[in-house]
């Protein structure tokens, strides 16, 4: 096939039927393009041919007996490296896991290869998931396939990049408070955020317990619906995973989307707001009211507040999280005179910058003296922004914004500010702080050829209506209107 | 100024980071522009409202076992499940003694 008319799990799935490849020649053939943009990309940190091809293999057995097919056999897939594989390095993109190497599958892992996926490898991201453009990466930075002096955003930059440059069909990223949407609205694919608890975090190394979420990237809708059927649904080994029935997801998105009402919140288009976004996406909500969509205009007062809670509530978390990493029991250890001594040269060495910028500032939210002020007041504003979708749920289906402010910003851009690559997340984090599902799907492009993305929310566990949304407007042309 | 450079050595012992002394100010300016940001969070009268301790997602569409909290957590039997990882993690030990993580010395006497 050639690059214009990129692999998907459906085209995979006939070519494999129809004996016209095998899964180990496609393995073969992804692994090769791997080779040839890898090393300009960066989007891959580990690769794993020998796991690949014996699952490979097991799907073409599988073929030459005549079975029925799973519904990602012989699908070739990246997982981001905060996503624990066993027997694969992983790293989260921090030199303190440089070596390590996970004795157990995650579970959406374990449910991608139980349902045929063939994992090629390890996607680059942000060290623990702490960036807005990929550039925390102890690994260095990835590239834009679409763009190549540009960041991939973050931090799922690398499983946004490996499917947006054809490196894999599907991946899974993580979202924290905007790591699987960002990117997708850069690279210029569909990438989607569930409901927190709709898929298992179990194996998914924790960055913010109460926000982080599991989902994929895709080229197209009806592929990311497949995935989220596959990876969605309760885990026992996961308290937070939700026990809630997993919709016929390919089936809901093809319902027609008429009468459908679609909420508009003015506070996602004020200052800030790059002029050209701004015209894509008022450009495909009037797409949707060609499709019979009613446009429901919403305030939704607390939006201004998301990002300085978002910055309180993940960072504390994380302060909370990362107090693992101490050189006792995995990855590194950098040797001291007594066992505080070792702590501290071990994190010391092993975190990058980013991470203990977040590691400070959540101790200093949580510290004797500053937890009512900060951290205490940040969960009060929560609960108002959850308050603010609640309401607006009452009056609406699905609810509509910009992805991000601006198209994806040129590498080494924020670097030297980090309050301003926090601003990159202000449209994503409200739906993190509310828990609801988003999807962000391309919605044409700037004039410079700049993908720009539009996100969906939906209330809580109706990824179905979000991704019945995106497939209408993917059929009316909306990814590139 | 929201934080000093005493703030910073305290917060920064407290997390057990080790900071080169050349960092102090760089961290110092930016934590101080990032809380100079969230101080946004004061203008909003709180008094009358519940923090959000916890994430538990009202279930919106259908059956499911949704309270007026959310979605009650699904918790599982109590019973002993066999576990046998121990070799597996403790071979990714910086230095193990098996059965143990072997660390400098903690007690002096």
């Amino acid at each position: 096939m050639s690059a214009a008319t990129p692999w998907t799990v459906g085209s995979v799935r006939e070519a494999l039927v129809a004996k016209k490849v095998s899964a180990r020649e496609l393995a073969t053939e992804f692994y090769a393009q791997i080779a040839r943009r890898n090393p300009e990309l960066n989007a891959f940190l580990a690769l794993c041919p020998e796991r690949a091809y014996s699952q490979a293999d097991r799907v073409d057995a599988a073929i030459a007996q005549g079975r029925l097919l799973a519904p990602l056999a012989g699908v070739p897939v990246a997982i981001k490296d905060v996503i624990s594989t066993q027997g694969v390095h992983t790293t989260c993109g921090s030199k303190i896991l440089e070596t390590y190497t996970p004795p157990y599958d995650a579970t959406a892992v374990e449910r991608l290869e139980n349902a045929g996926a063939v994992i090629l490898g390890k996607a680059n991201c942000d060290e623990f998931a702490m960036g807005s453009s990929n550039e925390n990466s102890a690994y260095g930075p990835v590239r834009n396939p679409v763009a190549l002096d540009r960041v991939p955003g973050g931090s799922s930059g690398g499983s946004a990049a490996a499917v947006a440059a054809g490196l894999a069909v599907v991946s899974l990223g993580t979202d924290t408070g905007g790591s699987i949407r960002q990117p997708g609205a850069y690279c210029g694919i569909p990438a989607m955020m569930p409901t927190y608890g709709r898929v298992s975090r179990y194996g998914l190394i924790a960055f913010a317990s109460s926000l982080d979420r599991i989902g994929p990237f895709a080229t197209n809708i009806s592929d990311a619906a497949t995935v989220m059927s596959i990876i969605a649904g309760h885990d026992s080994n996961d308290s937070t995973s939700a026990a809630v029935a997993v919709p016929e997801y390919l089936a809901e998105i093809e319902k027609p989307v008429t009468g459908l009402r679609i909420g508009v919140p003015e506070d996602y288009f004020g200052a800030g707001l790059d002029p050209e976004v701004k015209n894509k996406v008022q450009a495909g909500i009037a797409l949707l009211e060609k499709l019979g969509c009613t446009r429901v205009p919403l305030k939704m007062p607390h939006t201004d507040y998301a990002i300085a809670t978002y910055y309180i509530v993940a960072t504390a978390e994380a302060s909370s999280n990362l107090a693992r990493y101490d050189g006792v029991r995995y990855g590194l250890r950098v040797e001291g005179n007594t066992l505080m001594d070792m702590y501290r040269k071990t994190r010391e060495r092993g975190f990058g910058s980013e991470v203990k910028r977040r590691i400070m500032l959540g101790t200093y939210a949580l510290s004797s003296g500053y937890y009512d002020a900060y951290y205490l007041r940040a969960q009060k504003v929560r609960s108002l922004i959850a308050r603010d979708f609640a309401q607006a749920f009452e009056k609406v289906d699905v609810i509509v914004t910009p992805t991000a402010p601006t198209p994806a910003f040129k590498l080494g851009e924020k670097t030297a500010d980090p309050l301003e690559m926090y601003l990159a997340d202000i449209y994503t984090v409200t739906g993190s702080l509310a828990g609801v599902p988003g999807i962000s799907v391309p919605c044409g492009k700037t004039a410079a050829g700049l993908p720009i993305g539009m996100q969906v929310f939906g209330s809580h566990f109706g990824e179905a209506r979000v991704l019945q949304l995106a497939r209408a407007l993917e059929k009316a042309g909306g990814f590139s209107i | 100024m929201k934080i000093s450079r005493e703030d910073v050595l305290r917060v920064a012992q407290l997390a057990h980071l080790e900071l080169a002394p050349e960092e102090v100010e760089t961290y110092r300016s930016q934590l101080d522009e990032i809380l100079s940001y969230v101080g946004k969070l004061q203008e909003l009268d709180v008094s009358n409202v519940e923090p959000m301790t916890q994430m538990r997602p009202r279930n919106a569409n259908g059956p499911g076992s949704a309270s007026a909290t959310g979605i009650e957590p699904e918790l599982r039997d109590d019973v002993v499940v066999p576990c046998n990882v121990a070799e597996a993690v403790l071979a990714e030990a910086p230095d193990a003694a098996k059965p143990f993580f072997r660390v400098p010395k903690v007690i002096e006497r």
